[in-house]
This record gives structure tokens, C-alpha cells and sequence, in this order.
């Protein structure tokens, strides 16, 4: 197990640099740079910034340099918008809160999600079934964008229980909102591949098995049902935890949270190569580490995979 | 009195082809520390006949009829009366015991958690005990082993940690729903010489349920004969053998390849198990029956025949089995 996790680490050192090499060059492919605007900058000074940046360096050179600032350094290079920040202070600036903001969001929709779907298998064809589809089918396809103006419309501007933006140091009243716009769509997606996943593991032999001991219902499901109803979710949640604590731009600009997800988008509209990339190596990263959890977390529950 | 009594059971399933009966108007009992072997094609409703019986039908199907245990009734009973009776009074084996074990758990908390359950054990107490069985079931090493998990273990093996399962508790009814039938034959050999000697040991009353007719020679005092959810005949072991009384039961003998007889071609029963989605009017076996005439669209009742032997056809003995 440990000489796996090991490996597997080992083998992400590639798989960045990878990715770094593929975003740079896509990057720089696309028109337009950090210094395009409307109106257009005098060559000297365009020259001078370009220099200044080492933007006038053949590809190749721009890219060790890059990797070699981060291998040495740990930087990642100044904004090449914003003259006195650096990406790791905007990453250090925007990245807790996206993390506060997305792994309640996650932990909510995991909680509520699993809960539904569970519900939903049990009481297959009833109300209740009925009730939680048509929750989470709305859930999905109300998109965020749509969600995060009527919350604030109705908890904001008309009930006004809760502030309809800001962040102030991550106070409670303040994440509710982003929360509940965050994680909504994710909890749908948790409890339609748990009800199905659930359907289908209370027809598996063993669980008739555990029922014919005379188990009662909760403890065959807890108990026989539930590990390996939950494979197909885990497999989801990997890349899902991943996708909320690094942010969302809609959430960020609805509700001014200051997370790294508007600055990402913001990095992409601007040419911010510098932003851009560096917030791209913080998702690429975690990926692979959360994709790493999930296989670790899928040999506990399995007792038949083994690294 | 019975320690199981079935009547008149009938199971339905709802499927999308409309209501398929699995079982149809049902009648057997089972007396305390009897063997009795439920014989039948694939389809015969003889699964689903245990399955009712312990209230584990799956979730489209329906039961009607009565079922008394103990001389209680237990058909359709609350989960909570059925669930004290599980495993602890009636106790099942299952056919395939590559999956019928949780895959995620260890033996040792499978094994556990029934007598914790119904005996109000602790672990410790409950492992021990648990460990006791697999010797009994002579399963090497079942001090250690008890902490695998099933795939670590053969399909032999499986199925013998099934049965030590199941009589943890020493119930007084064992169901074995085609405890063989995914092993391989040499396999199949021992687990049936275990069951027949851990039921003479521990004398619960055992429903074998199998188309393998040797396996019930071996095993079983009675037999009742099954075909598409109706009884065709039933009987005492060696009776039935000697001399079957009705068209099915003959040709299901008669598909036991013999090898003392030099015999060197098998015979099969014309045609295939009626779909039980439009079953056949009348006796189900007609369509496939040599001796099948216009009088057969009625479904002859259950008759004794005489020697405790029933059986279910209008042709009389003598036309049958000359």
C-alpha cells in the first residue's frame, strides 16, 4: 500500500509536467497576450514588458524557466496584470476561502446527497421516491448562475436573514449562501448515483444473504449494503471534491467571496499567463492527489483490490 | 402437528410481460427433523416456494396462500415476526456461494453478527463459537481462516461456511435452495455427505431443493415432484424411484444418464419449461406430455395413490409406469 501511494506520487511529477507543457503552449497558441488592449501600447513599451516578463524568449526557454522558478523557488512567477502581486500571494489570498466554501459545500453534499439517493432506493416507487428524483432532477438542472440571484433575491433582498455577499473572514452567515449554490447541483448528481447504485446492490445475492439472517432492514442495509453501494459514488466524489474547493466563478462573482475561481476566470480573460498557469497546476495537483484518495479509499472498502 | 405446513401457496410476480405464477396452489409439509427433497426443471417455482416461506421474495412479487410454521402463521408476516425466525428457527443455504457471502466483509463478522443477533452473544463468545463450526464443517486452519474474507476461499470452501452459517443457531428447519449446483462435481460430492451427516448430527428438518436426482436419492426420506409452480407427484424416497407414477417424474428419471447400463444415449424431455407468463391451460406438463389427451385442459387434482405417494394426473397408474 505504502510503496504504491509512493509510486503513484511519483508518477504525478510527470504527469504536471505534462500538463504544464500542454496549458503553456495552449496558452500562448491562443490570440492576444497579457498586454493587448484597446488601445494599443507604443512597440517600445510593449518591447520593454515583453522583456520584462520574458515573453521575447523562444517558447521552450519560457517554459523551463517557469518550471525551473517553481522547482527552486517554489514561484510562481508575478501577476502579469496585477504589477505587485505574485500568483502564490493570490493563490494564498483566494484559495482558503474557496477551500472553506467548497469543502462544506462538499461535506453537505455528500450528507444530503447520500441520505436522498439511500432514501430514494429503499422506498423505490413511493412518494418518497418520487419526491427525492424530482428534488434532485430540479436540483440539477437549475443552473448555479440561475440559483445564486433568487437566493439572494429571496434571502437577501426580501426575507433579509442573510448578507448577500462578502466574505468577512469566513463568518457563518456569510457562507450559507454560497454553500447552498455550490453544493446543490453536486448533491443532485450524489443522489441519483446513489439511488441507482443502491437499487442495484439490494438485489445482489449477499444482501438476501444478510436479510435471511434476520437482520433488520436498517442494519442490512448499514451493514451489507451500503460499502458497496457507495464504490460508483466514491468514484464520483474524487474529481467532484476537487471541482468544489477550488471554487466557482459564478459563486465567487454573485456573492464577491474573493475565491481563486473568479480569479481564475478573471486570469483567463486578462492573458494573466502567470495566474493562469498557476492556478491550473493547483487543480491538475489535486486532482491527481484526490484521484490517488479514491483508489486508496476503494482498496479499504474492497478487500479484493490490493496494491 | 407439521413443523411446516404449505397450502394452497400461489406466487406471483409482476413483470412487464403481466403477472407471471411461479407458484400455483402449492401444498406440502415438512415434519420435525423429516428430509424432504423439492425436485424440479429450472422454473418449477421451487425457490420461490422457500423464498416465501422465510419472506424473502424479491420486491415484485406477491404471496398468497398460508403458511404455518410451528403451527403459526408466518406468510406475509411482519418483518420483525420473520426476522426472529431467520437464521434462528429456519435457516438457508443458497445456491451460489461465490456471492451469496458479502464480499466486504470478513467470515469471522458474517458469522458473528447472527449469533450476536439471536443469541445475544458477545463477539468474543460469538467467534468462538462461530470458529466451532467451521470445524464442524471441517474447514482446515478455521481458527485463522475465520479472518479471511470470501474470495479468499474456494467455492467448496464458501459453501461450506454457508452451511456452518446457517447452523450456527441450529435451527430446526434448514432450507438448502441448490446447495451444489455451482461446484464442481467431485466438490458437489462432499458437500452433500456433509449436510447428510451434519443433519443426522444435529436432526433439523432439511427442504433439499434440487433437480439433481441423485443428490435427493442420497439425502432425502420424501420427495415432491415440481413442475411450472404445481406439485405433479410426491412421495416417499424409494417408491418414487422404483416406480414413478407420473409422465414428468418419469422423464426426469429417465434424464439421468446411466452408467451401470451401458446406456450410451441420454433422454431428454421433449420441449422446453412452459413460460410462466402464459402458462398452459390445465396441467402444465401437457404440452410435453406423451400421454397427454383432451381431458388434461383440467388440471387433475393431488390424489393419493396409495404407499403415502399423491399424485397429480388424470391417466391412471397402470397406463404411466408400464
Amino acid at each position: 500500500m505504502l510503496s504504491y501511494t509512493l509510486k503513484r506520487l511519483a508518477l504525478a511529477i510527470p504527469t504536471l509536467l505534462i500538463l504544464i507543457i500542454v496549458s503553456f503552449v495552449l496558452m500562448h497558441a491562443a490570440p492576444g497576450g497579457p498586454f493587448t488592449s484597446e488601445r494599443e501600447l507604443p512597440p517600445e513599451v510593449l518591447a520593454n514588458l515583453n522583456a520584462k516578463y520574458g515573453l521575447d524568449q523562444p517558447l521552450w526557454r519560457q517554459i523551463a524557466t517557469y518550471v525551473w522558478g517553481i522547482l527552486t523557488e517554489f514561484d510562481f512567477g508575478p501577476s502579469f496584470v496585477y504589477k505587485d502581486r505574485t500568483v502564490n500571494e493570490i493563490i494564498a489570498q483566494g484559495f482558503p476561502v474557496t477551500l472553506t466554501y467548497g469543502a462544506i459545500s462538499f461535506v453537505v453534499a455528500v450528507l444530503v446527497g447520500v441520505t436522498l439517493g439511500t432514501v430514494a432506493a429503499i422506498r423505490q416507487n413511493t412518494i418518497l421516491d418520487y419526491f427525492a428524483v424530482g428534488v434532485s432532477i430540479g436540483a440539477q438542472v437549475l443552473p448555479n448562475f440561475v440559483m445564486a440571484p433568487i437566493l439572494v433575491l429571496v434571502f437577501t433582498l426580501w426575507l433579509g436573514w442573510l448578507p448577500g455577499g462578502g466574505w468577512q473572514g469566513g463568518q457563518w452567515e456569510y457562507i450559507v449562501l454560497p454553500v447552498v449554490a455550490l453544493s446543490t447541483s453536486f448533491m443532485a448528481s450524489i443522489a441519483r448515483i446513489t439511488r441507482s447504485s443502491m437499487l442495484e446492490t439490494l438485489n445482489l445475492n449477499h444482501v438476501r444473504t444478510a436479510r435471511a439472517k434476520g437482520l433488520p432492514e436498517r442494519r442490512v442495509i448499514l451493514r451489507h449494503a451500503l460499502k458497496p453501494a457507495m464504490l460508483p459514488v466514491i468514484s464520483y466524489l474524487g474529481p467532484a471534491f476537487v471541482a468544489m474547493i477550488t471554487g466557482s466563478v459564478v459563486v465567487d462573482v454573485y456573492f464577491s467571496t474573493g475565491g481563486i475561481g473568479k480569479a481564475f476566470v478573471d486570469s483567463a480573460l486578462n492573458r494573466d499567463y502567470a495566474v493562469m498557469m498557476g492556478v491550473t497546476i493547483l487543480m491538475g495537483a489535486l486532482t491527481i492527489l484526490f484521484n490517488l484518495v479514491v483508489d486508496i479509499l476503494y482498496g479499504w472498502i474492497d478487500p479484493k483490490i490490493r496494491y | 402437528m407439521s413443523l411446516l405446513e404449505i397450502d394452497t401457496l400461489d406466487v406471483t410476480f409482476d413483470s412487464a410481460d403481466g403477472a407471471v405464477h411461479a407458484v400455483n396452489g402449492l401444498s406440502l409439509s415438512l415434519d420435525k427433523g423429516e428430509t424432504l427433497g423439492v425436485v424440479g426443471e429450472s422454473g418449477s417455482g421451487k425457490s420461490q416456494t422457500a423464498f416465501a416461506i422465510l419472506g424473502l421474495l424479491a420486491r415484485n412479487g406477491r404471496a398468497s396462500g398460508s403458511i404455518r410454521f410451528d403451527g403459526k402463521e408466518i406468510l406475509n408476516a411482519p418483518p420483525k415476526v420473520l426476522n426472529r425466525l431467520r437464521a434462528d428457527r429456519i435457516a438457508m443455504i443458497f445456491q451460489d456461494p461465490m456471492t451469496s457471502l458479502n464480499p466486504y466483509m470478513r467470515i469471522s463478522d458474517q458469522m458473528a453478527e447472527v449469533l450476536m443477533l439471536h443469541k445475544g452473544m458477545s463477539k468474543r463468545a460469538a467467534l468462538a463459537k462461530s470458529v466451532e463450526m467451521l470445524d464442524a464443517v471441517r474447514i482446515p486452519g478455521a481458527k485463522d481462516r475465520i479472518r479471511l474474507y470470501p474470495h479468499e476461499f474456494s467455492g467448496g470452501m464458501r459453501q461450506r461456511v454457508m452451511i456452518a452459517m446457517s447452523l450456527l443457531c441450529q435451527p430446526d428447519l434448514l432450507i438448502a435452495d441448490e446447495p451444489t449446483t455451482a461446484l464442481d462435481v467431485t466438490v458437489q460430492a462432499q458437500i452433500m455427505s456433509l449436510l447428510r451427516e451434519l443433519q443426522t448430527e444435529f436432526g433439523m428438518a432439511t427442504m433439499l431443493i434440487t433437480h439433481d436426482l441423485g443428490v435427493v436419492a442420497g439425502f432425502c426420506e420424501r420427495v415432491t415432484v415440481m413442475y411450472g409452480g404445481r406439485v405433479m407427484e410426491r412421495a416417499p424416497t424409494d417408491p418414487l424411484f422404483d416406480k414413478p407414477t407420473h409422465p414428468y417424474t418419469r422423464g426426469l428419471l429417465h434424464a439421468v444418464p446411466r452408467v451401470d447400463q451401458g446406456q450410451d444415449r441420454m433422454e431428454a424431455i421433449p420441449g422446453n419449461p412452459p413460460n410462466m407468463a402464459r402458462p398452459p391451460q390445465g396441467c402444465p406438463f401437457r404440452p410435453r406430455c406423451a400421454h397427454a389427451g383432451e381431458d388434461c385442459s383440467v388440471m387433475p387434482p393431488l390424489a393419493p395413490a396409495g404407499d403415502g405417494r399423491a399424485r397429480a394426473c388424470h391417466r391412471p397408474v397402470e397406463e404411466v409406469a408400464a
